[in-house]
């Protein structure tokens, strides 16, 4: 029997200005019916390339070629642009992307958008297609059908966009789906939701499945076998239970331990330490020889063997025993301390944002923020959860200072933070925001970065700035070297440190950080939760973390507060709310948080 | 202190030697591009005629010899070498008049692009930071002003302040930063979303201290751009009004006021009027394509490639 997919051998070439991008290479990958497979890799791992280079879909100028690229016996690489999207894209393997937002037109309605590629294949009458797309809105889990076809994309909510964006893809009753990030951009209440329906659709219609994703633990859960790419390549391929709970790669391995859990007593994760090779030449040995702790001589000379580790369990490793030691994990450096003291505290706050469409409009009222209280205390972290939409990053602000609420105050070390200078104010809290890749000028270089809160609050002269640089750029373990680079020259993670780094050059007590991890990987992630537990343990800082990941709250928070639509829902000890949540949202999104069961015997704990 | 750390270092140590500075790539690609070396090279040329033209020019500009009128280019019937491209009705070397309209052109050009650069970015940087009632009020400005009839405003405005090379360079400059404010205010609005400008709010710094240091380095690349191609607007509104009699008066030679002095005897005399055409298009479109290729450089996806 010929398998419904069969790709061997393909590449994937970028052209920059800088050089070409070998982004895949040698990927081979196979699908039966009915079979679902999981993609795994951090960003720039090439997973979204080879899906794109399969369904041609890839940007401008790539180049990508393959030595067998077989659909269901058919030989994909003969046909031409034409027939191809007529007959495979869509009919045959239908896809769905990551941005819900932006993968819909938002000037036709749903209802036209579901039923014209079935109309203008063909495939079914217009009054056919009409019903057969009701009826699949109603089985993706949209309430009134009938109603939704007549409206706008901008009428739903991300998850329910995300819902047609999947109804859509089925309408041509493709054999083959492949799901690009599908949640990556919902919140997990939602997340849960949708890998589950693509779970139940996939068993009801025997649809094979190429499940994409950075996430292990989203990956683990809803796949029968999972590859995990790194630098371009798969190094390691096998069953979902195999390569999840026996890695044989370094890289697998390592990734797992950097992934915070739920489960346990918080533990320094094991970050992978370096960065994601550049793949602008083509690397002629093991990619992940430069960050792996088993690198031996012969891994720098050539590329290592696919070793099979048997029941289709492959690996791309000179290791002939994938490394079995237990993980001895370290203890967190802080112990957790709740202070009394509180150093900010928020009473009654409420954020109106009223807005005039035009200079005569009518004015409309959102209340993102509505009667919430809060202390942060000293030396304590605090972790502030909730979805999108909650009001938690509006709350931030707020506790910042950055912009006053219509209503309540908010006191810094008892004085009312209005009655504060900007530079009072900074000298004692600093935020940190989520995306790395916007919260640096671009046009500025890292010494000036991170010098400028010093120069706004005018203390010291050129050569004390300098020193107070350094320092801080060590305490985030950036090497010097890197002074006088721009933003654009480093990584996600890197650039990460360099806002963490601006955030401690004046000394503050206190740090606001919004999402500090949710744009960068895993492994990356691992090292900026450590060094954040380096930072509480060498300087006694105390932490406002406003995050929508469980597992991160359960890394670093002593104290928990839980934010729904502008409210405050429940308030308490880290362990206590994660443990035992009082309020049924908490435990929804407790519910919904992937997770790895929790028989992972390699993991100690040492005391 | 964990050894991964210092593992981290090495690896990144041997990541950024491969980086370049993003002056090291804007450099690269601004000589790669054709487009832009043409145009920089025609614009630093005609630059260097302007501030060089007394060295330059054969003969003086304003001496009149009406024996040699109408004298026609050195190629045609009649033409003597002792004035290259002929002389005008007045029997002034075409030759140095064309040399020196260079300083006109090019000072209009530069003058009125750099107060139309002023009030645009001004008045965008303003509208996209604050907006509100300030975004409402430059708005409509710009609506007003969008609505006037350009070249005819700048006729009337001229016809009452009465003309001269400083006159024109103002009302010009003044009728073109529209293009400037659109621009600036669609991307300060962007940027000031910005992440690093709430740090820099949280860090203590005022409006002030935000827009001039987080917010003016990254629209310079944008501003440079339309400079160029308001340089070359600029010139031709100049031409147009010389050559309508309110713009340079006779006997400072510009290029447009040489065509309308020439088109009395365009049919008897055409190089009268194709030369300084020949002199006005070089100009613009050294300045277009200059234009062209900084945008095409400073665009971050390289429209080039």
């Amino acid at each position: 029997m010929t398998r419904l997919l069969d790709i061997q051998d393909l590449g994937v070439t970028l052209p920059l200005p800088s050089g070409d991008l070998h982004a895949v290479r040698g990927v081979g990958l196979s699908l039966d019916r009915g079979e679902s497979l999981g993609i795994v890799g951090e960003s720039g791992s090439g997973k979204s390339m080879s899906a794109l280079a399969l369904m041609r879909l890839l940007p401008r100028g790539a180049r990508s070629g393959a030595t067998a690229l077989r659909f269901d016996g058919q030989d994909l690489a003969a046909l031409d642009d034409r027939s191809f999207a007529q007959q495979i894209c869509g009919p045959r393997i239908g896809m769905i992307f990551q941005e819900p937002m932006t993968s819909l037109n938002p000037v036709y309605t749903i209802g036209r958008q579901m039923t014209e590629s079935a109309v203008a294949r063909g495939l079914l009458s217009g009054a056919r297609a009409q019903r057969k797309a009701v009826d699949l809105l109603d089985r993706v889990g949209i309430p009134d059908p009938e109603i939704r076809m007549g409206q706008y994309p901008h009428q739903l909510s991300g998850g329910q966009r995300q819902r047609v964006m999947i109804a859509m893809a089925l309408m041509l009753d493709p054999e083959l789906l492949i799901a690009d990030e599908p949640t990556t951009a919902l919140d997990v209440t939602v997340q849960a939701q949708i890998l589950d329906l693509l779970d139940d659709l996939r068993r009801e219609r025997e649809m094979a499945m190429i499940l994409i994703s950075h996430d292990l633990a989203v990956v683990a859960e809803r796949t029968d076998r999972v590859a995990v790419m790194y630098g371009g390549e798969i190094i390691e391929e096998g069953k979902a239970g195999d390569v999840l709970r026996k890695p044989a790669h370094p890289y697998t391995r390592a990734l797992l331990h950097a992934i915070p859990r739920l489960g346990g007593a918080p533990a320094r994760l094991t970050a992978i330490p370096g960065i994601v090779p550049s793949l602008l030449r083509a690397p002629e040995a093991c990619v992940f020889a430069p960050r792996c702790a088993y690198r031996r001589a012969e891994c720098t000379a050539a590329p290592p063997p696919l070793r099979d580790h048997g029941d289709g369990h492959r690996c791309r490793c000179v290791l002939t025993e994938p490394p079995r030691a237990a993980r001895v994990a370290e203890p967190l450096r802080r112990s957790p301390a709740i202070g009394q003291e509180p150093v900010i505290a928020a009473s009654d706050i409420s954020q109106v944002f009223s807005s005039r469409k035009g200079l005569f409009g009518p004015r409309r009222e959102i209340r993102a923020v509505d009667g919430v209280s809060l202390e942060l205390k000293r030396g304590e972290t605090l972790a502030l959860i909730g979805e999108s939409g909650s009001g938690k990053s509006t709350l931030a602000r707020i506790m910042l200072g950055l912009s006053a609420p219509t209503e309540g105050t908010v006191t810094m070390l008892g004085r009312p933070v209005a009655s504060l200078s900007g530079t009072e104010r900074a000298s004692f809290v600093q935020p940190v925001f989520q995306d790395p890749y916007s919260s640096l000028n671009p046009r500025r270089r890292l010494s000036e970065i991170i010098a400028r809160p010093l120069e706004l609050a005018g203390t010291g002269d050129r050569s004390s700035r300098a020193a107070a640089v350094r320092e801080a750029m060590d305490l985030v373990r950036l090497p010097e070297r890197l002074l006088h680079a721009y933003p654009s020259q480093l990584s996600g993670g890197q650039r990460q440190r360099v806002a963490i780094a601006r955030a401690l050059v004046t000394r503050p007590e206190a740090l606001v950080c919004d999402e500090p991890t949710s744009a960068l990987d895993v492994s990356v992630q691992a090292q900026i939760l450590n060094l954040l537990d380096d930072l509480r343990a060498e300087m006694g800082l105390t932490c406002l973390i406003i995050t929508h990941d469980m597992a991160v709250v359960h890394q670093v928070a002593d104290r928990v507060a839980v934010m729904l639509n502008g409210r405050i829902v429940e308030e308490g000890a880290a362990a206590r709310v994660l443990d035992h949540p009082a309020s049924d949202y908490t435990a929804r999104l407790l519910a919904a948080a992937p997770r790895f069961e929790d028989r992972d015997t390699t993991l100690e704990t040492a005391r | 202190m964990t050894d991964t750390d210092i593992t981290l270092a090495a690896v990144e140590a041997e990541h950024d030697t491969d980086t370049l500075t993003p002056g090291q790539i804007f450099r690269r690609r601004m000589f790669g591009h054709t487009g832009f070396l043409i145009g920089a090279g025609l614009i630093g040329l005609i630059v260097l005629i302007a501030i060089f033209a007394p060295l330059l020019a054969p003969h003086d500009p304003f001496a009149q010899s009406l024996s040699s009128r109408m004298l026609p280019p050195i190629w045609s019937e009649g033409g003597s070498p002792d004035h290259l491209l002929g002389t005008d009705q007045n029997g002034r070397d075409y030759l140095s008049r064309l040399i020196y309209g260079t300083r006109v052109s090019i000072t209009i050009g530069i003058g009125a692009a750099t107060i139309g650069l002023l009030i645009g970015v001004t008045l965008g940087v303003l509208a996209g930071y604050f907006g509100g009632w300030a975004d409402h009020a430059i708005s409509f400005l710009l609506t007003a002003q969008l609505a006037l009839p350009g070249l005819l405003l700048a006729m009337a405005l001229v016809f009452i302040i009465g003309p001269s090379i400083w006159v024109v360079i103002g009302i010009v400059g003044v009728l073109h930063w529209t293009y400037y404010l659109v621009v600036t205010r669609a991307a300060t609005q962007r940027i000031r979303n910005l992440d690093f400008v709430a740090a820099a709010a949280a860090s203590g710094a005022g409006a002030r201290q935000i827009l001039w240091h987080e917010i003016l380095p990254n629209l310079m690349s944008s501003i440079i751009v339309i400079f160029t191609f308001e340089l070359g607007i600029a010139i031709l509104a100049e031409s147009s009004l010389s050559f309508l009699g309110v713009g340079i008066q006779p006997p400072t030679p510009s290029w447009g006021l040489m065509i309308a002095e020439g088109k009395q005897a365009m049919f008897y005399r055409p190089w009268l009027v194709i030369l300084p055409g020949i002199c006005l298009f070089l100009l613009v479109i050294g300045a277009n394509l200059m234009g062209d290729g900084l945008r095409d450089v400073t665009s971050p996806e390289g429209r080039d490639g």
